[in-house]
């Protein structure tokens, strides 16, 4: 993880063979000339390992392309279909309003917007991706502008917002956050006023790499590629000076030395893990030196129950993070180190080549800028569950600790006292559904990632049976863990999606689950089930699931006859009700 | 800086950008003349030589370049201040 490339190494990107890496089909209309851009984006998914396939449609055609179900653009079939309204466009448009209609400015784009999107919506299943717009003043007001809402400034504020608010209606839309690019790096390299005149394309050259980072942040995240957890190092990092050397008072945090550098990077973190982002730690340190600071220093932000993980002693940093990985069961793609030491680093990287290494800067104080930058914990869902993470990790450690004082796994499962609440598709876990269908890479049997929409959609859909689990035990609470989606084909039920969290893996809940789905199939009417595994890179956990569970192959799938059914045993009860 | 020397230089910025080191520009060379100097790299050659020369050109100066040799012209007057 380095500085961002230049758009002229992004160039030469494109003169790169590329791998079998995952396609992503990408739709680009603009009211400006886009080709630059799209060579940015280009080069830019090299630099992520992907393959982009893009359409690009013909300068200011945004509305044609948009509403007719059968333009070029639909008949490209695209997953994430970019639409760039540029600001001075807009601004133009506004300046030939007429006056009484200007205070009405924002209100009526949000009014066209929302047509546009109904129109992708009838036409595809795209994903939409809209820049909010740099709010600039137009000079004529002044500062008066924000008293007088038919003053370009106060429109186009009122237009960033009421965007916000569009996108929570429609979850097919994500905002691509121009306005905060042009804080972060400066009006003038996120708009060149000469290109504008003379190519008409906006962005300026250095720009270019900034906005084709944003916009494929988000097709990233919206793929599953999400980053779940932050490793710290603690010594120069989380606070300045080394513990086991200067002791309790004399570490930087707070208003001692440059302390407030190591104070503002624990808020940040602090934030972080109450998003739902898993914090652990790997400090080459004496365990009760090192969480000393945890317990007993007024100024620390982080305590000792923010993280998941400690892992404090003398192993190299390797070996820690790689034991880190193991208690949380997640990709080292989905993990992100940070250390002041650049050597460490480099042996981190080198080990670990999926794991996400900041080049942190030589200087703290400059830190949380540059991880703001960086956006590495992009997304595109949350929900309230994500909030009590680190809660569920820590359950999970005391439930492996009593484990071991168990003779067998048996007795184990027995003792844990599983409850398990199934439910259909409700607008209260419709967000953790979409969720858990984006996130799930290891027991995913055909990993088709179902957009929040078509999650909706299903849960009316006469032909679907959309089936939710949540298990509690004796431990605590683990929230929805499992999905079903069944779909109704003559007289069977076709599995479309069975995923679990990794967090219950080994308690037996996917023979709890089937013996529900026979039951249902009986009551429905159905002779069998029929299974399909897609494998991908990640869900060889699941390749034999069918087969574990009695399934027979036939020609590529996997079909179970319910007649014959027995159920299986199971130390999961069902919630009555 | 002399004329001769702002050619090279910009031979150079050229072949870079271009990525061609077989480049060669006389003062009445124009686009059409390589075939990697398109609308799009265009855009890239005047920021890498404004970059490289530390100058930056007014719209019009840009749009007025017809050949090579003006815009080595245009980067000399520039220089001159």
């Amino acid at each position: 993880m380095q500085q961002l490339p230049t758009f002229k190494q992004l160039q030469r990107n494109l003169k790169q063979p590329s791998p079998e890496w995952p396609i992503i089909r990408l739709a680009v209309t603009a009211d400006s000339a886009s080709q630059l851009l799209v060579q940015a984006l280009r080069g830019y998914a090299y630099e992520l390992q992907l393959r982009l396939e893009v359409y690009e449609a013909d300068y200011d055609q945004i509305d044609l392309q948009l509403l007719d179900p059968g333009s070029e653009l639909h008949a490209f079939e695209p997953a994430f279909i970019l639409v760039w309204h540029s600001a001075e466009k807009l601004a133009a448009r506004f300046q030939k309003s007429a006056p009484e209609e200007r205070a009405g400015f924002a209100e009526a784009h949000i009014a066209h917007l929302g047509q546009l999107l109904d129109g992708v919506n009838r036409a595809s299943k795209a994903r939409v991706i809209y820049g909010n717009f740099i709010e600039y003043s137009d000079g004529v007001f002044g500062s008066y502008a924000a008293k007088l809402p038919s003053s370009w400034p106060y429109q186009v504020r009122k237009l960033n917002l009421a965007l916000c608010d569009l996108a929570r209606q429609h979850k097919s839309l994500f905002l691509l956050d121009l306005a905060n690019l042009a804080l972060e790096y400066g009006v003038d390299t996120m708009r060149d006023d000469r290109l504008a005149l003379t190519a008409s394309t906006v962005v300026g050259l250095d720009g270019l790499p900034v906005m084709a980072k944003a916009v494929l942040d988000i097709v990233a995240a919206a793929t599953g590629r999400i980053k779940k957890c932050l490793i710290l190092d603690l010594d120069n990092t989380v606070w300045g000076g080394v513990i086991g050397d200067d002791g309790l008072e004399g570490i930087e945090i707070g208003d001692l030395g440059v302390g407030m550098a190591f104070t503002r990077l624990q808020r940040w973190a602090k934030e972080l893990k109450r998003r739902g982002i898993i914090l652990a730690v790997s400090s080459k340190n004496d365990a009760a030196v090192a969480r000393e600071p945890f317990e007993k220093h007024p100024e620390m932000v982080l305590r000792l129950d923010d993280i998941a993980v400690f892992q404090a002693n003398w192993d190299n940093k390797v070996d820690n993070i790689r034991h880190i990985q193991s208690i949380l069961d997640i990709g080292f793609d989905s993990m992100v180190f940070l250390d002041d030491n650049p050597a460490e680093r480099l042996q981190v990287r080198q080990a670990i080549p999926a794991l996400c290494v900041p080049e942190l800067p030589e200087d703290p104080a400059s830190w949380i800028t540059f991880l703001r930058r960086l956006n590495l914990f992009e997304t595109t869902s949350h929900s309230a569950e994500d909030e009590t993470r680190t809660l569920q990790y820590q359950q999970e450690a005391a439930r492996r600790e009593v484990q071991h004082s168990y003779a067998n796994e048996a007795e184990f499962l027995t003792g844990l006292e599983m409850l398990c609440t199934v439910e259909g598709f409700s607008s209260f876990n419709i967000p953790r559904v979409a969720q858990l269908i984006l996130r799930s890479n290891q027991f995913n049997l055909r990993t088709v990632r179902h957009s929040e929409d078509d999650v909706r959609r299903m849960a009316t859909d006469p032909d679907v049976v959309p089936l939710t689990f949540a298990l509690h035990d004796r431990f605590g609470d683990y929230g929805l863990i499992s999905v079903v989606i069944l779909r109704r084909q003559d007289r069977a039920l076709f599995i479309d999606t069975w995923l679990m969290s990794c967090r219950v893996l080994k308690r037996g809940v996917e023979d709890f689950v089937l013996n529900l789905l026979v039951e249902i199939a009986r009551r429905e009417g159905a002779d069998r089930l029929i299974g399909e595994y897609l494998p991908t890179t990640k869900n060889a956990l699941v390749k034999e699931h069918y087969s574990r569970l009695g399934f027979e192959s036939f020609e590529g799938r996997w079909r179970l006859d319910v007649s014959a059914y027995r159920p299986r045993p199971t130390h999961v009860r069902r919630v009555p009700g | 800086m002399n004329a001769a020397e702002i050619l090279a230089q910009v031979t150079t910025v050229m072949r870079d950008v271009l990525d061609n080191e077989a480049i060669q520009v006389k003062p009445e060379t124009t686009a059409k003349d390589v075939p990697e100097w398109d609308s799009l790299a265009h855009v890239q050659l005047v920021s890498a030589i404004e970059k490289h020369f530390k100058i930056r050109f007014t719209a019009k100066e840009l749009n007025g370049f017809r050949n090579v040799g003006e815009m080595c012209a245009g980067i000399e007057k520039r220089l001159a201040g």
